[in-house]
């Protein structure tokens, strides 16, 4: 699903390197969290996953493509097949719930006849059924992201990527959330969440890739969020 | 692609930046009508100049008795039977000549009194007075000055006179406004398109989160960018057709309604001209600021 090759990404006007020789692979259908302090490369992992960014040296390939061979006009079909979450949910505030989902596929070419099927079910599946013609405005921060994942999956992803997702959200919400990514995850979607939130990393038993000023220090299948000291 | 989504789209994007797409209009539409008034210009020029340089002549007048005083290329006294069946001759010979024509000192009298009938100067003149001279008509009226060198300074010619060249004074006149026309047009093209680059530009700003999220989500630059393109068209059509307009009204109004009936004399350009300027003008309007959005949006836009 996921490999990276000895992958190092130095940004200009920065002397420290964002990834130093990062070899990793994550397989399809497994859940990993990405943890990290601030700065150590985390958003970076991402963005190159996204191909917002070209790596420096080594490959990426994702869903089986080698990114850097890639060209510029194949990369929005490449997105297509995955789904991207944010910690500002990054909706639209002048469109309601459902317009809100229904863009994201509207803007890739979809039938009119194909989203009025597809948006109430993938609402219904973040548990928001009924609320489509709400604005994000009104909803509670949970719920915002219940939309935009239900946004981000509304295509049937095989890759979800989540950039602290349950940076903004409460505990409790935060729980409903991870409860949600969860069971995406096992319809099959692989997904790969960067986060800060210890309980929820400890909570899950999932496995935990840590990163520490761009290097891979840790790669454990059931772990926890950091070293138990 | 869907077509109601996207034009949605456009529309809300030119409501966004109603002042700044207004600028846009009335710059595309000040510079093209500008350009299209200096192509018609030059239409018109070219139209004057076929029309006069076919009745413009050269002209080369023979000396009469008078000039024998006053004028040194005549000191021999007036030309001769002789001398004038020579040059008669001659012109005869040279390619370059048409036709000839022979006028009469009376001839010349009568003209003249014609022309300048209500002046009491044509009172005192007689025809004796007058010139006799051969009026040269040439295949290509540029070609005069094989006639100039030809016959100057012959004996019995006191003048070689080219009438096309007291008209080119007029066409030089009409090109020199033709070409500050055109110059103040391309400053004006500069300002719309200068405009078009920055309307673009904030309206990429302004809607950087759904440009965001389409990104994201795998739409097609093409997708994302046609929004921005089809709005700076728009604006550009629409200023075009004002443009079209201006100039439609200025051929009715100036030209049709006024001019033509200040001076009967020129022939004015017909609709026919004018017609044909209208769709390179809607052209340029169209295209103009779809590329110029295009290159933009590679700027500010990146995948």
């Amino acid at each position: 699903m996921i490999r990276f090759d000895s992958v190092s990404k130095s940004y200009p006007k920065q002397n420290r390197p964002a990834l130093r020789d990062v070899s990793l692979e994550i397989e399809r259908g497994e859940f990993v969290f990405l943890v990290g302090s601030s700065g150590s490369g985390k958003s970076t992992f991402l963005r190159l996953i996204l191909r917002e960014e070209r790596t420096s040296h080594g490959q990426v390939h994702v869903l089986g493509k080698d990114l850097a061979r890639l060209s510029n006009w194949k990369v929005p079909h490449m997105r297509r097949q995955l789904g991207t979450v944010f910690q500002d949910f990054r909706l639209l505030g002048n469109k309601n719930v459902g317009e809100n989902v229904a863009f994201a596929l509207e803007v890739i070419g979809k039938s009119r006849a194909q989203i009025r099927k597809t948006v109430p079910e993938v609402l219904d599946l973040v548990g928001l059924g009924g609320k489509e013609g709400r604005m994000p405005g009104e909803l509670s921060g949970g719920e915002q992201q219940r939309v935009a994942i239900a946004r981000a999956f509304a295509n049937r992803p095989m890759l979800l990527i989540a950039d602290e997702p349950t940076g903004n959200l409460d505990p409790q919400t935060s729980v409903g959330i991870m409860k949600l990514l969860d069971r995406i995850n096992r319809t099959g979607t692989t997904v790969v969440m960067a986060t800060h939130d210890q309980q929820i990393v400890d909570q899950m038993r999932k496995r935990v890739v840590e990163l520490e000023m761009g290097r891979l220090v840790r790669d454990q299948s059931r772990g926890v969020y950091g070293y138990q000291h | 692609m869907r077509a109601q989504f996207v034009l949605s789209e456009i529309g809300v994007g030119l409501r966004r930046n109603l002042t700044m797409t207004f600028a846009v209009i009335v710059s595309v539409a000040l510079s093209l009508a500008l350009a299209g008034g200096s192509l018609l210009a030059r239409e018109q020029v070219s139209t004057m100049k076929g029309f006069w340089y076919d009745k413009v002549q050269v002209s080369i007048y023979l000396c009469n008795k008078n000039d024998a005083a006053s004028d040194p290329n005549c000191a021999k006294g007036a030309v001769t039977e002789q001398q004038k069946q020579e040059i008669k001759t001659d012109l005869g010979k040279l390619d370059v000549v048409d036709k000839v024509y022979y006028e009469s000192s009376d001839a010349a009298y009568k003209h003249y009194k014609e022309q300048f009938k209500d002046s009491p100067l044509a009172d005192s003149l007689t025809p004796d007075q007058m010139q006799e001279s051969y009026r040269v008509k040439l295949k290509d009226p540029t070609k005069y000055q094989v006639l100039q060198t030809a016959f100057s300074g012959r004996q019995g010619v006191q003048e070689v006179q080219d009438q096309r060249s007291l008209l080119e004074n007029l066409f030089n006149l009409l090109n020199g406004m033709n070409i500050a026309a055109l110059c103040v047009m391309a400053l004006m093209l500069v300002v719309a398109l200068l405009l078009i680059v920055n309307t673009v530009r904030v309206s990429a700003f302004s809607r950087r989160r759904e440009t965001g999220i389409m990104r994201l989500v795998g739409a097609s630059s093409f997708y994302i960018q046609m929004p921005f393109i089809l709005e700076a068209a728009i604006a550009g059509l629409i200023g075009a057709g004002f443009a079209c307009v201006l100039l439609v009204g200025g051929k009715y109004f100036l030209i049709n309604n006024w001019l033509q009936e200040k001076i009967v004399l020129i022939n004015f350009i017909g609709w026919d001209a004018v017609v044909r300027v209208l769709p390179f003008i809607i052209a340029v309007g169209v295209l103009m600021p779809a590329i110029a959005a295009f290159f933009t949006l590679r700027k500010y836009l990146k995948v």
